[in-house]
């Protein structure tokens, strides 16, 4: 027993999450039957109980067949997230009686998944990285979805879901926020999609989750350990966060109202499943895990165990590309880009891969720093600039507007080479946008943005800059405190004057040598 | 010329490709002589009379285009735990009662290829569960050596119309013994293949990793012709061995393997509750054996003593998995005025399953509890592991094993079902060849004194079917046991 009542003032403590992700896997066909899968994009709109046959409807007779490649997808996942694929693994029976689940049991895996043991890094808001390990991964069917349209006189089963191979990934209780549990998902969800495992859409139920939440509160030279809550029912990274926090909050508050009544450091930590209601934004007690249903685990008979032989996972390997924080890391280390840059581009693969083509193209150059290429910083700044903006009015990611990556290269090696301004770069892209075929240099000289460098001609501008603004050339030989100002603004004169196609650079070099004669 | 309930599957195949009879004649003959016995026998729970008079005629008009299978025109039954996409299938279980399946199992697609004429679907212990067709909620089967005695089970309605003659042969299942069991009661072959030889694919499971298809005939040869037609891979069944299918029926007539060492394991042979004229029948046969230059082998099987109690974890532990989809949601019995989700389960299952059911979804419930599983299930699985190495020892000193397949002969309707250990014990000779996943066939050896016929059983080595067969045959046509019929056929 406590030896003093629990301080009701301010306490430390300490927030233990560890997620139970669930997402389901892209392949054809389901997890143990030939028909086609929901879950990928082909089929995500079929009306329902059409993907069904014998084995999901589970009919008498009927048996499963393993698809390999939802194995494979799911091993390529967990050697992702770092896990070991242990040389042997098996199928178990779950059994529960539930109106989605027409066998009653759930084909999954019990004591020895697909995946065991892993790490990964996950990005934190503040620039660093967190480690996280993974304690295991494992295929299991998906169950059917229960619609309640009927009122209070029955209920309608679309067995659609039924049977979609779905991959619970199980964290250590290593997120210590709200914040962490969503990143984590977050990048969760990248390494599913750069892997092509999972097209991640929430809306789709494409990724469930399941945060465990409890506490170690210090008080009085004590730690006392909250019963862990199982939250249920979160299909977004907004209602993971919230309802991670609202947890912390009603932990706190029930550790508050119990006083002396809380035991320290029960011998095991109590736990209950709470379903989270995302329009209350509250979570409810479902059960606790003394009355939890007793599955009755046991091998699968029709299906036979699978063996890992190290050729196969060699071969499986060879299809995990290099993942998101990776990339991420190399693009901070090796081209110097921002943090922020760097999470941008590397979000949705096909963006990066747009990226890495227009980075390796030639860009027309003549050698220098970059060789033939363009600069990934000016490359960072179309990308992420003008033409981001563009797709994210359409809605479309980068490769979506047609324009070829080796285009993209020349047009920034026209603006790293100084052939044309950076603002010019933004017009010659609105053109390429009308016209994805166009080569920017013929599109820069058809709009005459090319960039004249003659100094007799840039010098012609100058001086009728010069001329028509004796004020501001006065302010700038009179007038320090508007010197630069003066400056600038006879600088934007000549470009003026220039119709945009000045050099600045020389602009800038004549207007000084004329006005400090 | 022999009259044609007198022919076998294989004669009267050779006499419907020759010419000689039409497909359409036989299946009418059976069809004639299921409307007069089954009522009495009520071996059929359903029998197909236009569409097997139809398939007759395809059967024969392919004859004609010289397109046949081995079974072609052929008129056989199938035990009624397996899908077909016409008629019902019901396991012989009110929860099935009005159950279409949508499609076929896969042997009967193979049958069905190999132009076989399917009559009807015959009654069985409800979900294969029993020894004496006593559990079918469609009543019992019947005996046609003698109708008051029990036919044997599960597969009862199968060996009760193959002895009647009411078709020539058909396919039961064996999770324990149901095909050897009712085979040795009714006086026909009985062949359970090596677990993965056939596929399970439309076999409603009772325990899948025990229960095997396989032909129950009135002959070896018959045998032989059925497993070649229903025997290979299936890619609709993962436990379904991808080997090619050896050919049965050329090894079948070759003469008994020289050397021949058939093994007699002292647990099958003093056994309480034994007859005494069952083991005098089966020692006479094996005397034959040795007169044709057989060795008789003294083995020992230690662990068969604990097969009857693996058997009756695994299977109904795997049966209480396999049976939790008949729950009255998606099809099969619902009971009509549920109060809730729970009543609609908990109704729908007690009006629909039988007490044999019910006990044995219990008892594989219990066995497969977090808190006893280690006690129960984990440890017959060990036991299973313990009688594969029994079988594995003993096959290194023999290439067979032979005993009797049942420790009595039929016994009568009421006898055993007040008792049920007694009633498991039936099995006690045959659960131990699933609980290894090796074949073993049951062939007719004699008759006893109250003219019941008692069976033989060789065991084998996986996938020893070839030999099995072949030593089978040789016994068969040295004796005129197929010639028997039983007194129903007179």
């Amino acid at each position: 027993m406590p030896s003093s009542s629990p301080s009701t003032n301010a306490v430390d403590y300490k927030v233990l999450i560890g997620m139970e992700i669930h997402v389901q896997l892209a392949t054809r066909t389901k997890m143990f039957s030939s028909v086609a899968n929901g879950a990928h994009p082909d089929h995500s709109n079929a009306p329902p109980n059409t993907l069904v046959d014998p084995v999901i409807l589970g009919l008498p007779g009927s048996l499963p067949i393993m698809n390999k490649r939802a194995v494979e997808m799911a091993m390529m996942v967990g050697m992702a997230l770092g896990c070991e694929i242990p040389s042997f693994t098996k199928w178990d029976r779950k059994s529960y009686f539930y109106p989605d689940l027409p066998k009653n049991y759930q084909i999954s895996q019990y004591d020895l998944p697909l995946c065991a043991q892993g790490a990964i890094e996950i990005p934190l808001a503040d620039g660093k990285y967190k480690k996280v390990r993974i304690r295991r991964a494992h295929l299991e069917e998906d169950a059917g979805k229960l619609l309640h349209d009927g009122g209070e006189s029955f209920s309608q089963v679309d067995l659609n879901r039924a049977g979609v191979p779905l991959l619970e990934v199980v964290t250590e209780p290593d997120l210590s926020s709200p914040e962490e549990a969503r990143i984590f998902g977050e990048e969760l969800r990248r390494i599913c999609r750069y892997l092509g495992a999972s097209q991640g859409i929430m809306q789709l139920g494409h990724m469930r989750f399941e945060p465990n939440i409890n506490l170690h509160i210090s008080a009085n030279g004590q730690t006392w350990k909250t019963s862990i809550s199982e939250l249920k029912n979160l299909n977004s990274f907004r209602s993971v966060e919230r309802a991670c926090a609202y947890e912390i909050q009603r932990q706190l508050a029930e550790w508050h109202a119990n006083g002396a009544a809380n035991q320290p450091i029960p011998k095991k930590v109590a736990k209950f499943t709470r379903g989270w209601d995302d329009d209350k934004n509250v979570s409810v007690v479902q059960r606790s895990k003394e009355d939890a249903e007793d599955y009755r685990y046991f091998p699968d008979p029709d299906l036979v165990p699978v063996t890992v032989s190290d050729e196969w996972r060699n071969e499986v390997r060879k299809y995990v590309v290099e993942l998101p924080i990776q990339r991420r890391q190399r693009y901070e280390k090796q081209l110097g880009l921002t943090a922020k840059e760097s999470m941008v581009l590397v979000e949705e693969r096909q963006n990066a891969e747009l990226f890495e083509a227009a980075l390796a193209a030639d860009g027309g150059g003549n050698g220098g720093k970059n060789g033939g290429g363009a600069s990934p910083r000016r490359l960072t700044n179309i990308l992420l600039g003008i033409a981001s903006k563009t797709a994210n009015e359409r809605g479309a990611l980068l490769p979506d507007l047609g324009i070829p990556a080796a285009t993209y290269a020349k047009l920034a090696k026209l603006a790293d080479d100084g052939t044309i301004s950076a603002s010019a770069a933004s017009s010659v892209f609105e053109a390429l946008l009308a016209d994805p075929a166009g080569d920017p240099k013929t599109i820069a000289q058809t709009k005459g943005l090319i960039l004249v460098r003659d100094t007799a001609t840039t010098e012609k501008w100058v001086d009728e800059a010069l001329a028509a603004n004796p004020n501001a050339v006065d302010s700038y030989k009179n007038n320090p405190k508007k010197k630069q100002a003066s400056l600038g603004f006879l600088r934007g004169a000549v470009m003026k004057a220039s119709g945009g196609k000045a050099d600045p650079k020389l602009v800038g070099d004549l207007l000084e040598k004329k006005l400090n004669a | 010329m022999p009259s044609l309930s007198s022919l076998t599957a294989a004669e009267l195949a050779a006499q419907i490709a020759s010419g000689q009879i039409s497909s359409r004649q036989a299946t009418q003959a059976c069809l004639d002589a299921i409307d007069k016995l089954n009522p009495h026998l009520n071996a059929y729970n359903s029998v197909f009379h236009d569409r097997s008079l139809k398939q007759a005629d395809t059967a024969d008009a392919a004859r004609k285009n010289g397109k046949t299978g081995l079974l072609n025109g052929v008129p056989i039954a199938i035990k009624d735990n397996m899908c077909s996409s016409f008629g019902r299938t019901t396991c012989s279980s009110k929860i099935l009662q009005n159950f279409h399946a949508p499609y076929n199992a896969t042997v009967v697609e193979k049958l069905e290829a190999a132009g076989a004429v399917i009559l009807g679907k015959t009654n069985l212990d409800e979900f294969a569960m029993g020894s004496s067709t006593e559990n079918s909620a469609f009543g019992p089967a019947k005996n046609p050596w003698n109708t008051s005695c029990v036919p044997g089970g599960s597969s009862g309605g199968a060996a009760s119309a193959c002895a009647a003659r009411l078709g020539f042969g058909g396919l039961g299942s064996d999770t324990g013994g149901s095909i050897r069991q009712p085979a040795s009661l009714c006086g026909i072959v009985g062949l359970k293949p090596t677990y993965g030889l056939v596929s399970r694919y439309g076999l409603v499971a009772f325990a899948s990793s025990l229960d095997q298809i396989g032909p129950m005939t009135r002959s070896v040869e018959d045998a032989a012709l059925f497993l070649q037609v229903i025997a290979g891979h299936d890619p609709h069944d993962s436990t379904s061995w991808p080997a090619p299918v050896p050919d049965y029926l050329t090894t079948l007539k070759s003469p008994i393997k020289p050397g021949l060492r058939i093994g007699l394991p002292k647990e099958f042979f003093d056994v309480e509750g034994s007859e005494p004229e069952v083991k005098a029948a089966v020692l006479k046969a094996l005397d034959w054996y040795k007169s044709q230059d057989a060795t008789l082998v003294d083995i020992s099987l230690p662990y068969t003593q604990y097969g009857i109690a693996a058997y009756y974890i695994i299977a109904p532990a795997e049966a209480s998995s396999n049976l939790a989809r008949f729950d009255g949601i998606h099809y099969g019995h619902r009971t009509p005025k549920p109060q809730d989700l729970i009543d609609l389960y908990a109704a729908s299952r007690g009006e629909g399953f039988g007490p044999e059911v019910k006990r044995r979804i219990m008892l594989g419930t219990y066995a497969l509890s977090s808190e006893y599983d280690d006690r129960y299930y984990l440890m017959a699985l060990k036991v299973r592991s313990l009688i594969k190495q029994d079988f594995d020892n003993a096959f290194q000193l023999c290439d067979l094993i032979a005993g009797p397949t049942s420790p009595t002969v039929a016994f009568p309707f009421g006898s055993k079902s007040d008792n049920l250990l007694a009633m498991y014990l039936c099995d006690v000779f045959t659960v131990t060849c699933n609980i290894a996943g090796i074949p073993a066939i049951s062939l007719p050896c004699g008759l006893s004194s109250s003219n019941l016929p008692i069976g033989l059983q060789l065991l084998g080595p996986t996938f020893s079917e070839p030999l099995l067969l072949q030593t089978a045959h040789h016994y068969e046509s040295a004796h005129n046991w197929v010639t028997r019929k039983p007194s129903v056929c007179a």
